[in-house]
């Protein structure tokens, strides 16, 4: 399980990398894990605004349903269409070629955790 | 805390994903649902299925006693075969479906879902009850275990390790033999995925050392161990009914398709026949069909279908996943009988969106 150190991680298994106000956000290597095959995805539209935990897109894999969660208030500025039809990119380049967003933030994003308290938090849920 | 079958040390060695499935502890996936699917149909899987109920009906009246408790006719089965089946509650509704194997005229072996193991055998001594067969019934799950080998490999693996000719095991028959080093078992051509395969029957403390031994004697020609995602998704693509989704106590056999096991006209006025006898007389309105969807977006139990303009609920999706063979969204659902011609347009509505599907023939998969 790899858990890079320049990301930012929320408890939703999502992973920010955030560059002056934009910020690049997919799920993590834990989530695709436990996940599992994943078979379909879906992205909202750019120039969607969004608030903190609103709901962005749904990730499927052939056995299960799973929610995406904006970890910050923010407009949609771009989106990795390239997954719509390569959802298993998302098993296996989690972390870079399978972002899936890319948000204009309105604030700052808080409530994240580094690496380390992501890591720790992840193996508290064995 | 969840049960445990005899090869939990097994699964967590293989690095499988352990859930709770109706009660026993089970690996869903281990390497991957997608590949240990495919495994399964184009080399061979092996499953542990020991959280299957078994119960034993052995005495003169087995037969008359089984024929008044289930739908099919299970004087048409002969000793070394096997019959599926379906035991019904007065008013039609299933109680589960099963797999009877005769092993002598008098002796039988009835193997039920795991999840309503403990209800099926409660009801089986309540019908038992109702008349004075001379018959027993004994609850044996406990003892045994069940490993399943399935897929186009799956006899040739299977008959590495047995001196009982299986080409001589015609699909739905069975034979009572020795796997590996003299450990008895019950070796039948039955499963659950659409393959050719084995279920294998063998006491709990023996299951270990037959699957370690099949797992290294199907080495060679690809065998993966599959998970429940597997198991799922392959009895899917067959459209095998799964209890809880195709068939629950309020879903009767008719309306579920299995109208092929129900026979009203046997001699015996099994549990349930008069309120199915009063179905067929009302007609059957609602029928499951198979659909693949004409866009994007995964259809799932529970789902609403529409009709083709998506102005009205007709139906609901039982089972759907994508398939992992034909690389495409599937699902089985309920439609009224006027709606299941093959080719019919329907939407299925996906988080608020009515997406485009059509009703397809089934089996989704056919065997190439």
């Amino acid at each position: 399980m790899r858990f890079p150190a320049e990301l930012k991680y929320t408890k939703d298994h999502e992973w920010l990398k955030v560059e002056g106000n934009v910020a690049t956000i997919g799920i993590t290597d834990h989530a695709q894990s436990a996940l599992g095959d994943i078979v379909y995805v879906d992205l909202p539209k750019v120039g969607r605004e969004l608030k903190s935990h609103d709901t962005f897109g749904v990730v499927e894999s052939i056995k299960a349903v799973s929610d995406l969660y904006s970890p910050a208030a923010g407009k949609v500025v771009e989106i990795n269409s390239e997954l719509i039809n390569d959802p298993a990119r998302i098993n296996r380049d989690p972390h870079a070629g399978a972002w899936m967003i890319k948000m204009e933030l309105s604030g700052e994003a808080t409530g994240l955790m580094d690496a380390a308290a992501y890591e720790a938090y992840v193996s508290t849920l064995k | 805390m969840a049960k445990r079958t005899a090869l939990y040390e097994e699964h967590v060695r293989l690095g499988g994903r352990m859930i709770d499935f109706g009660g026993w502890d089970l690996p869903v996936q281990y390497s991957g649902l997608m590949e240990e699917h495919l495994a399964c149909r184009n080399a061979a899987g092996l499953f542990d299925v020991s959280h299957m109920g078994e119960v034993h009906v052995e005495g003169p009246d087995a037969e008359s006693f089984l024929n008044d408790l289930l739908t099919n006719d299970v004087s048409k089965v002969a000793v070394g075969q096997a019959q599926y089946s379906v035991m019904c509650q007065d008013d039609g509704g299933c109680v589960d479906d099963l797999i009877i194997y005769r092993r002598a005229q008098d002796k039988f072996l009835v193997v039920v879902n795991a999840s309503n193991d403990d209800k099926d055998f409660a009801w089986m001594r309540e019908v038992l009850s109702r008349k004075g067969y001379r018959c027993t019934l004994t609850h044996e799950s406990a003892h045994y275990s069940q490993i399943a080998i399935q897929g186009p490999k799956a006899a040739e693996i299977l008959q590495r390790l047995t001196k009982t000719d299986l080409s001589a095991i015609k699909t739905y028959w069975f034979a009572e033999g020795t796997v590996c080093v003299g450990v008895p078992a019950l070796l039948a051509r039955t499963g659950y995925t659409g393959e050719d395969g084995f279920e294998i029957y063998v006491s709990w403390d023996k299951a270990p050392e037959i699957w370690r031994a099949l797992l290294e004697a199907g080495k060679a020609s690809g065998i993966a161990p599959c998970g429940l995602g597997a198991r799922d998704t392959l009895r899917l693509e067959m459209k095998y009914p799964l209890y809880g989704h195709e068939i629950t106590d309020k879903i009767h056999p008719l309306d579920a398709g299995l109208g092929w096991v129900v026979k009203l006209d046997k001699a015996n006025d099994f549990v349930g026949k008069a309120a199915l006898v009063q179905a067929k007389e009302n007609g059957i309105s609602r029928t499951l069909v198979g659909i693949r969807m004409l866009d994007r977006g995964i259809p799932r139990q529970g789902y609403a279908i529409h009709d083709g303009e998506g102005a009205e609920r007709v139906g609901e999706v039982t089972s759907g996943t994508q398939s992992p063979s034909l690389k495409q969204a599937i699902a089985v659902a309920f439609v009224p009988k006027g709606l299941s011609a093959i080719g019919t347009r329907i939407t299925v509505d996906i988080r608020g969106t009515k997406v485009p599907a059509e009703i397809v023939a089934t089996p989704f998969y056919k065997r190439s």
